[in-house]
């Protein structure tokens, strides 16, 4: 390789670790604003900010959801599997909430110490199956544990 | 060029447009027919006979378009940036066309990857945008193929323009990981990667194969339009010189 292009080719190089680093370390600094949610362990830690809009996201405890009759209020304990919080949401859920999935909601925790969302978002996890699979293995309890908990990481 | 070669002989022989020409006009029909073969199979397969999934139902079916165009987008932009660098550093037009035939092919399959992400967003999710990491990486993409397009038609002299462009599509490239492992470093509303190269898929095989034909037949696609761009860019570029001419006169 002659000497110019090697010279070109050490500055491609640089730019492109000299970009990857810089992004690298922004990355890293701005690390906690990047995430899209806090988990319950984060609010019950108190490294939520209260008061304030943020998201919360974890798995809908299964038999916590609890409708009122009269309106279109929903109360549900949401869970990473360490600590759980509970959230209060008055408006349409969306298709996939159902007990056991994870969600993503965003509001503001009150002074009772529950999450009074105003948006839920269902979260999907990377699996997917045909119903009739889904149905047999649930049907052996044999549905891996995994695709029930994967969406609170 | 009494210098010792270190690459293949067909790298040296990409640097000729005429070859360059030549090969490619083979090769089109070649993947013309293999993309419209696995697109129709694809297709027909993933939308008739692949089960639905227990959970979303029908409206899973959009990941058959949806995971091809996002797989392309971020391959596409790769070769853009290697075709870049190979431009800056062995000064090879030929390769200062194939990253310029990129950009607005990107830039496209990037705009349908957010469009059917946002279509199944909305039943799947409750929304159709959030801005969490690897949504916001993927609009980045799309903003990098913008500006990559917008810088190289601002420079009038294409050998500027090339260089200018293949050093934003360089510092861009940082991006590509970014998307990839964003499911993984934070927490994110869209789920994590199906597939990985080092494990099952989280998806039996009736869902998968017609994903993988789709996958298939996107990147014969891009082979389709990314050459019938660069013949286009080879003649204009070489309008002047005598194999052209030969060419056009016939």
């Amino acid at each position: 390789m002659n000497p110019k292009r090697k010279q070109r080719l050490i500055i491609v190089l640089f730019i492109v670790f000299g970009a990857a680093t810089a992004v690298g370390l922004s990355m890293y600094a701005l690390n906690q604003n990047i995430n899209l949610f806090y988990s319950p362990t984060d609010i019950v830690d108190n490294k939520a900010p209260e008061g304030t809009r943020i998201r919360a996201g974890g798995m809908v405890v299964e038999g916590s959801v609890i409708r009122d009759t009269q309106s279109l209020n929903v109360m549900f304990d949401m869970t990473d599997y360490a600590n759980s919080v509970t959230v209060s949401f008055t408006g349409i859920l969306p298709d996939l909430f159902r007990e056991g999935q994870g969600i993503v909601a965003q509001g503001a925790m009150n002074s009772d110490g529950v999450f009074e969302a105003v948006e839920v978002l269902a979260k999907h996890d990377e699996n997917y199956m045909p119903p009739e699979v889904a149905e047999a293995l649930e049907k052996a309890g044999k549905m891996p544990d995994q695709m029930r908990a994967k969406g609170a990481e | 060029m009494a210098e010792k070669k270190w690459m293949p002989r067909w790298f040296y022989q990409l640097a000729s447009p005429r070859w360059c020409y030549e090969i490619t006009g083979k090769l089109l029909p070649i993947f013309a027919i293999a993309a419209v073969a696995t697109l129709l199979v694809g297709t027909i397969w993933a939308l008739a006979f692949a089960p639905a999934d227990y959970q979303q139902g029908n409206s899973f079916r959009i990941i058959y378009i949806h995971v091809p165009a996002s797989i392309l987008a971020q391959s596409c932009y790769m070769m853009m940036a290697v075709a870049g660098a190979i431009g800056l550093i062995w000064k090879m037009k030929v390769a200062d066309m194939v990253a310029k035939a990129c950009a607005p092919i990107g830039a496209t399959i990037a705009i349908l990857s957010l469009a059917t992400g946002a279509i199944w967003g909305k039943p799947t999710w409750g929304s159709w945008w959030v801005w969490d990491a690897r949504l916001t990486s993927m609009l980045i993409l799309l903003f990098l193929y913008l500006g990559i397009i917008a810088l190289n038609s601002a420079i009038e002299n294409a050998q500027t323009a090339a260089q200018s462009t293949a050093v934003l599509a360089l510092v861009g490239l940082v991006n590509i990981p970014i998307i990839k492992y964003s499911v993984d470093w934070w927490n994110t509303l869209h789920q994590p990667a199906t597939f990985t190269l080092t494990e099952r898929p989280a998806m039996p095989s009736e869902m998968w194969v017609p994903l993988l034909v789709m996958v298939i037949g996107f990147y014969c696609f891009f082979a389709v339009a990314m050459m019938l761009r660069l013949r286009n860019e080879i003649i204009q570029r070489e309008r002047r010189s005598s194999w052209v001419r030969d060419l056009i006169t016939g």
